[in-house]
């Protein structure tokens, strides 16, 4: 594959090494003079030095030809024009842009820059996870697929523990497939009924997430901590 | 545009440009119906703050084209405004975007297109060469 990376920070500079090493062909454009002489040093003739904002600067490292554009630098403008570009100019296949600041990822949506990656978020999503009062976690985020699994433990004071599986008012768009119980994890079916402890994953449309927070959290009154 | 009786409102990042748009008025920037907010074109509360939800007219024209063209795509996209105009310094890319859809203006081709004509018209020099 073809790959341009614009941007030689720390993100672009190791992306760039990482792929090389995987056998692709990468051009990396970086806009800071000295930051191309360190990078150059290493990455040679697969490094040019320019503005990507700038359509000649693309066309010089070859996006006619490319089969994909990862923008990490960062600038969240940069990012998202630059991509922008690519895919509706250039028609390059795919795109990758980083999000520097999460507020802007709506705006990376509204220009149809996806997927878009934020660092903050990643970290966030590992938070929840090796956080588990907080409630559900986010096991699978497919965007452009609009599919989502989560997570979800079941503490004491749950309002579905000791419910019949069968009875339960999953919220439309929801599904609940699998329950971890002792380290083990069994397909539910009607009769199954939910214990404290358990960890239920249920895949589900994308915005679903409260209701099922509603439907397996504390029940009101209890000592919820969440 | 104030003066012609439109209703207008800036936002600019820096407090300090109100300033600016005192100069030469004989009176306060919001006596005369004006509205300023400080913010960036980025963040969607400064945006809304400045009233773009009932704006007629949109111009980016910050220091920056990146700048413009997102936030000028952000008023027409998403907030609908029926006029949106975006200063972008780089030709091609002003070009392109016209191509898309977007009114874009591009002080760099006015300038060389003034240039070019004052050179043309200017007194004609003898040929020293």
């Amino acid at each position: 594959m073809y790959i341009i990376v614009i941007g030689a920070g720390k993100v672009g500079w190791n992306l760039a090494r990482e792929l090389l090493e995987k056998n692709h062909e990468v051009t990396v454009i970086e806009a800071n003079r000295r930051r191309y002489l360190t990078v150059e040093q290493e990455l040679e003739h697969n490094i040019i030095y320019g503005d990507a904002s700038e359509l000649w600067v693309l066309e010089r490292a070859g996006i006619q030809r490319a089969d994909m554009v990862i923008a990490v630098t960062g600038d969240d403008e940069d990012n998202m024009l630059i991509c922008q570009v690519a895919r509706e100019k250039y028609e390059v296949g795919q795109i990758i842009a980083r999000v520097n600041n999460p507020r802007n990822r709506p705006h990376f949506d509204l220009l149809g820059v996806k997927p878009s990656v934020s660092a903050t978020d990643l970290i966030l999503r590992l938070f929840e996870h090796e956080v588990p009062e907080y409630g559900l976690v986010h096991l699978l985020d497919l965007q452009e697929e609009q599919l989502e699994i989560i997570e979800m433990l079941l503490g004491k004071d749950s309002r579905v523990t000791g419910r019949r599986v069968g009875d339960l008012a999953m919220p439309e768009g929801s599904l609940l497939i699998s329950v971890l119980r002792e380290g083990k994890g069994f397909v539910p079916n009607a009769d199954t009924v939910l214990e404290e402890g358990d960890e239920v994953l249920a895949v589900l449309d994308p915005g679903r997430e409260d209701d099922l927070k509603d439907l397996f959290g504390p029940a009101p009154g209890g000592n919820g901590t969440g | 545009m104030l003066k012609e009786g439109h209703e207008v409102s800036c936002l600019d990042e820096d407090p300090e440009s109100h300033t600016r748009l005192e100069v030469g008025l004989d009176k306060g920037w919001e006596d005369l119906g004006g509205r300023f907010t400080v913010g960036t074109g980025l963040e969607t509360d400064a945006l809304l703050a400045a009233g773009i939800e009932s704006a007629d007219a949109f111009i980016a024209a910050t220091n920056g084209d990146n700048t413009n063209i997102v936030i000028a795509q952000i008023a027409q996209r998403r907030y609908e405004v029926p006029t949106v105009i975006a200063r972008i310094l780089d030709p091609l890319r002003a070009e392109w975007y016209r191509e898309q859809g977007l009114h874009t203006i591009c002080p760099t081709r006015v300038a060389i297109d003034m240039l070019e004509t004052a050179v043309r018209e200017g007194a004609p020099r003898e040929a020293t060469a």
